[in-house]
């Protein structure tokens, strides 16, 4: 574990494609949007995971889009049950195989657990599930792939739709602007959970991602992985821009890439200058009816939040170009 | 509570048995410790309760080699319960009331996907209001949901059918999960005289559990992919044939026991039935009393019987027929309440199940015991009664709810 810690991961960034897994666990002819951000990241959390390992998948897109019977993508034992007890039968599983083990009935040591839904299937109706299982300690790591609302069923906001979003059921309107709340904050209920590893993850950051999954696997005890997936189905946004996307919402602190190893924070990809995310939003026709005063408002939240998830991490301040000069220096007198 | 010492068993040709006075819950609890369930998942609710206390404290001691887990609700329970049993563990779980109902979903998922799990259900009403009390609310709402389910009558059986359910299960023609009904408090709570079998007995009977499919990196597989409209009618009919054809493996696992224990048991049990002009027809452990009332009513020369149905899924037509014979009066005695329906959904099964017949009783539908009231013998007597007079009238209503206080 310690071969891909934090700051090593940082490296193999840069030069160590030709040393990441070949086999595809997650195979095409799927039937995924094009542009499918959640695809992408789901081929390369296979890739991570390995084939030595049990999935469980809530109902969404990548159950639907991945395993119509008779025909199947994935090249893991997996199991689909329903839509908010993915987490319980990851439980199950885990369990399972665990007195397997121990009556000597395994030929092995038993293969890892993971469980993978939607934020939909995670922060809202499988949070409880979801908590019940970090609570109670199970050996398995959980991915969220948060597309920021149900999009499986056309695009309907979620808890974990972000404020000002244009979905089927907050559409703005005379007296609505959109989603009128704040994404609700999943990797936090996470770690309020003690559990040993929680990250954030992006497919627009494969490497990243990447060691992210192996640390999670290799960590003994529940891990959450939190992985953003641009969906240009929902976010109205061109199919060719959805890695682009995906490293703008890093670049401009909507999405930090982070981790949370035994409590402690650790900022995983840390860009010198953090732009606007008027960057992040304009490409996107689920952000379009938004004007000044609402981006403003946006922004101010997104600088905020970042300045306390640097402060949990320890780190300086990074550059915010389109600040006026004065203002950060003043907020952090 | 502390188990009395068993006495030696008298010697017969049936396979060693000591006989003891114990709660059955526990008993029950015994039943799942010798069947060596592996896993077992399981959240509280009245009145199963006593059942996985007892059980998490064999596995708490060692004295039963698994892994019992206490999740947060009934639903991940169920849930639970199939992820275990995809891995290969023999899982049991037991529930009640608002814990089936809240677990509905994932017990039509259970079947489709043939995962064995065995369940019991301490049978009690549902909300509202709130009732912990006994009746078949819970189990009549789950009628559909494609397992196994089977009545029992008092401990012994809730004792012998809990060992036999896995068994029955597990069969490879089979594979489908199995309730074991028993009601809520009436019987669960209750200390019973009863026979208890050795673990080398049950051994025997019942091998080892290996699945044909389960999650293995080795072999991978998916399990519970979605089905378009060109393949969900053949998979619901094959799922319905085997529910139908599993009628001659649970008999078999049935008479299998009777062999070893000398304890049989049939789909449809019949009592005083010989020339019997009018039949009683009930579920569960409302029989014993109902025995009572027939005795009674066939000293005052009433031609009367007693049919239990022990066997609900599946549902033994050809069974009921044959011991409805040539009855005049069949009344049905239902423990649940079908609203704005036909009345008890026993006995809108059962009417259904004659009405092709050429000869047929007069049905009537009578509705006793709901949330916990108290059903006497008199009670059956007066039924008895109330239904002769309503069949020299010629018809009457759908149904009666019996014992509605004015």
């Amino acid at each position: 574990m310690e071969k891909f810690g934090f700051a090593e991961s940082q490296k193999y960034d840069t030069y160590a494609s030709r040393l990441m897994p070949r086999a595809e666990l997650f195979t095409p002819g799927h039937r995924a949007c094009q542009g499918c951000g959640e695809a992408l990241a789901v081929r390369w959390v296979t890739k991570a995971i390995g084939p030595d390992a049990i999935i469980a998948h809530a109902t969404g897109c990548m159950e639907i889009v991945s395993s119509g019977l008779p025909q199947t993508s994935w090249m893991n034992p997996w199991i689909h049950v329903a839509f908010e007890n993915t987490a319980a039968v990851a439980a199950g599983i885990e369990t399972g195989l665990r007195i397997l083990e121990r009556k000597g009935k395994l030929s092995g040591p038993p293969p890892k657990v993971v469980a993978m839904g939607g934020d939909g299937g995670t922060s809202d109706i499988g949070l409880q599930a979801l908590s019940g299982a970090m609570e109670r300690g199970h050996n398995f790591t959980y991915f969220c792939w948060d597309n920021e609302a149900y999009m499986n069923t056309g695009i309907q906001r979620s808890s974990s739709t972000p404020f000002g979003a244009m979905t089927t059921t907050s559409p703005p309107g005379k007296r609505s602007i959109g989603q009128s709340t704040w994404k609700k904050d999943m990797v936090a209920i996470a770690v309020a959970h003690n559990i040993p590893y929680v990250a954030t993850a992006s497919p627009s950051y494969i490497f990243d991602l990447y060691f992210k999954v192996r640390k999670a696997l290799e960590t003994p005890g529940p891990a959450y992985i939190h992985v953003l997936s641009v969906c240009p189905t929902g976010w109205r946004s061109p199919t060719d821009l959805s890695v682009r996307l995906g490293r703008l919402a890093v670049e401009t602190g909507v999405f930090p890439l982070f981790e949370v190893v035994d409590g402690t924070y650790h900022l995983t990809v840390q860009p010198h200058k953090i732009r606007p995310v008027k960057d992040y939003m304009k490409p996107q026709g689920r952000f379009r009816h938004l004007r000044e005063p609402e981006l403003d408002y946006i922004q101010k939240r997104v600088i905020d939040r970042y300045r306390d998830l640097l402060a949990k991490c320890g780190l300086p301040e990074p550059e915010f170009p389109f600040l006026p000069k004065e203002a950060p220096a003043e907020e952090n007198a | 509570m502390a188990k009395p010492k068993a006495k030696p068993a008298p010697a017969t040709a049936y396979a060693p048995s000591h006989r003891v006075g114990m709660e059955v819950s526990i008993a029950v609890s015994d039943a799942v410790q010798l069947a060596r369930a592996e896993a077992i998942a399981a959240y509280p609710i009245t009145p199963q309760t006593h059942i996985v206390e007892h059980l998490s404290g064999v596995v708490a001691n060692g004295d039963l080699e698994a892994e019992f887990i206490n999740v947060e609700s009934e639903h991940s329970a169920m849930s639970a319960c199939i992820g275990m049993s995809a891995s290969g563990a023999r899982t049991y779980t037991a529930t009640s009331s608002q814990g089936l109902a809240l677990m509905h979903e994932i017990l039509f998922i259970a079947s489709a996907m043939r995962f064995p799990i065995v369940m019991t259900v301490a049978n009690r009403a549902l909300s509202g209001p709130l009732s912990i009390w006994n009746d078949h609310g819970d189990i009549m709402a789950a009628r559909d949901i494609g397992w196994i389910q089977v009545f029992v009558e008092n401990g012994q059986e809730a004792f012998d059918h809990t060992i036999m359910a896995f068994k029955i299960a597990e069969n490879p023609k089979v594979l489908l999960p199995t309730i074991v009904n028993m009601d809520g408090f009436i019987l669960s709570h209750v200390v019973e005289a009863l026979e208890m079998v050795d673990q080398e007995t049950v051994d025997n009977f019942l091998p080892p559990y290996s699945p044909r499919h389960r999650l293995d990196p080795k072999n991978p597989v998916t399990m519970g992919a979605f089905a378009m409209p060109e393949i969900y009618t053949e998979v619901k009919m094959n799922h319905q044939a085997t529910l139908t054809n599993s009628y001659e493996h649970i008999v078999s696992v049935w008479d299998e026991w009777a062999r070893l224990t000398g304890r049989s048991y049939n789909p449809v049990e019949s009592y005083r039935t010989e020339d019997a002009k009018i039949l009683l027809l009930t579920m569960g452990c409302l029989s014993e009393v109902a025995k009572i009332a027939v005795d009674e009513l066939r000293e005052a020369d009433l031609p009367v019987g007693l049919l239990r149905l022990r066997l609900w899924r599946p549902f033994p037509f050809k069974d009921l027929r044959d011991a409805v014979g040539d009855a005049e009066l069949l009344i049905v005695c239902d423990r649940a309440i079908s609203l704005g329906g036909p009345g008890g959904p026993v006995m809108s099964e059962v009417r259904s199940a004659l009405y092709g017949q050429a000869t047929r009783p007069q049905i009537q539908g009578y509705i006793v015991g709901l949330g916990g009231r108290d059903v006497p013998p008199e009670a059956f007597k007066d039924i008895v009664n109330k239904a002769q007079a309503e069949m020299a009238q010629g018809t009457g209503p759908e149904f009666h709810l019996y014992g509605v206080r004015e």
